[in-house]
């Protein structure tokens, strides 16, 4: 196996163990990006097993690691200077958090993980540190039960596994704290556009319909009912993660409503639309705007299993509803030209 | 800003009874729900749980419990049609059903 960042190897006891490069070279970089677009994310993976940051030695610290490569990438780029071992367990090239939702950065793949790499004959000391947002999927006291090492749960950001080791191995507050920033909201916000191609198809196959006849004037109807429900997408997919923390009610349908709701009437108002057919066009924009507000709970890092049910549960039939009169109400306000 | 969310943390539970000091849960929550008050662990901030279940899973002497689970709508919906509980569907999930989570 040889991969561009494999920079080269250490022996221990016999054996070899790739070290990798603590520097991103622009492919790495350019795979990041991808993948934040949805591009080749289900085989963005690395190899599972013991790699090494540096020189380590027998003393160095233990980072456990996911096998998604822009996790593995992002740890090894906060290395730079550290001398350590990284452990990347099988986690079937999914992300730590999710991962460790789902079990696959597990207690069991850890502990077999461990043997299959013979770790204890790498290091001396029988401690690892993981990441924290691996613990929903790792019992720390079990795994110490039946391998006898010791579980330690370092920083969420890899940037400040620097700071942790210098520290003692040991956290502040900040370094705890799942943080949803306007740059970390904007980060995975191309994600819910790529995932929102069937209504933008939809949107257009409409667009097409209701553009209808083919006369005079065509291209103005085709784009006076395209540009407010693509341009209602749009402020779903990246208005709605930027405004976030300053939109009004919990749910996140409800948030995504309010702005298709503003949307519709700002677009109906600027393209002068009839007030049938403008009442029609905000129909439709908020369920679609609404709907790609609540998927965003799954890009999110605060939002329950109950809440989002709720949510659901709750949003289901109002969003269906709207949906189905603003269809009708465009229709009928086409038709007959109201 | 704290960002707070729909019926967060209604699946927590903590024995104070059991509790034997470790803040092996403050080490590992990612929201500071909990605080240290006379040598035990407290529930300090509720509404900011998202029920990840960390806490729970890393507690020792199991003095905490909770429903862990995903916070995601899709996965929500990916199981309703599924006839399945809610489980985070990356690439497995319908199409158009996924979401940007994992």
């Amino acid at each position: 196996m040889s991969e561009p960042w494999i920079v080269g190897s250490v022996n221990v006891k016999g054996r070899t163990v790739s070290v990798v490069s603590t520097r991103l070279s622009r492919k790495d970089a350019w795979g990041g990006v991808k993948v934040r677009w949805n591009i080749g994310r289900d085989r963005y993976a690395v190899l599972p097993g013991l790699y090494a940051a540096g020189a380590p030695t027998e003393d160095s610290p233990v980072l456990v690691s996911a096998n998604y490569k822009l996790s593995f990438d992002t740890l090894r780029k906060s290395l730079q200077g550290i001398d350590a071992w990284i452990l990347v367990l099988d986690t079937k090239g999914i992300n730590v958090w999710c991962a460790a939702g789902k079990g696959t950065f597990g207690t069991r793949e850890l502990e077999q993980r461990i043997m299959k790499v013979k770790l204890e004959e790498v290091v001396s000391h029988r401690t690892l540190i993981l990441p924290q947002l691996g613990a929903p999927g790792v019992s720390a006291p079990e795994v110490k039960d039946a391998t006898g090492w010791t579980v330690k749960y370092g920083p969420v950001r890899a940037e400040d596994i620097p700071a942790y080791l210098e520290a003692d191995q040991r956290k502040n507050e900040a370094m705890r704290e799942v943080r949803f920033r306007l740059p970390d909201r904007m980060a995975v916000a191309p994600m819910e556009l790529m995932q929102a191609w069937p209504v933008l198809l939809a949107i257009l196959a409409a667009s097409v319909l209701s553009g209808l006849p083919f006369s005079a004037g065509y291209g103005a109807r085709f784009f006076s009912f395209l540009i407010p429900l693509v341009g209602g997408v749009l402020i779903a997919v990246f208005g709605f993660p930027a405004l976030l923390p300053y939109l009004p009610f919990k749910a996140f349908a409800l948030k995504g409503a309010v702005l298709g709701l503003a949307w519709g009437v700002a677009s109906a108002a600027a393209t002068g639309a009839s007030a049938a057919s403008g009442a029609g066009l905000v129909l439709l924009i908020c369920p679609i705007t609404a709907f790609i507000a609540m998927n965003f709970t799954g890009s999110s890092t605060f939002t329950s299993q109950p809440g989002a049910a709720l949510e659901v549960r709750r949003g289901i039939i109002p969003m269906s509803a709207s949906l189905v009169l603003g269809i009708g109400l465009s229709i009928v306000t086409r038709v007959f030209t109201l | 800003m704290k960002l707070s969310y729909l019926k967060n943390g209604e699946t927590l539970f903590l024995d104070q009874g059991k509790c034997n000091g470790c803040m092996e849960c403050i080490e590992v929550c990612p929201h500071a729900v909990y605080e240290m008050s006379g040598g035990k662990s407290r529930i300090a901030d509720r509404g900011a749980c998202m029920e990840c279940g960390a806490c729970a899973r890393n507690c020792a002497p199991g003095a905490i419990r909770v429903k862990a689970g995903v916070g995601c709508a899709a996965a929500i919906i990916g199981g309703m049609l599924r006839g399945t509980s809610p489980t985070c569907g990356c690439g497995s999930a319908p199409a158009g059903t996924s979401s940007g989570c994992c």
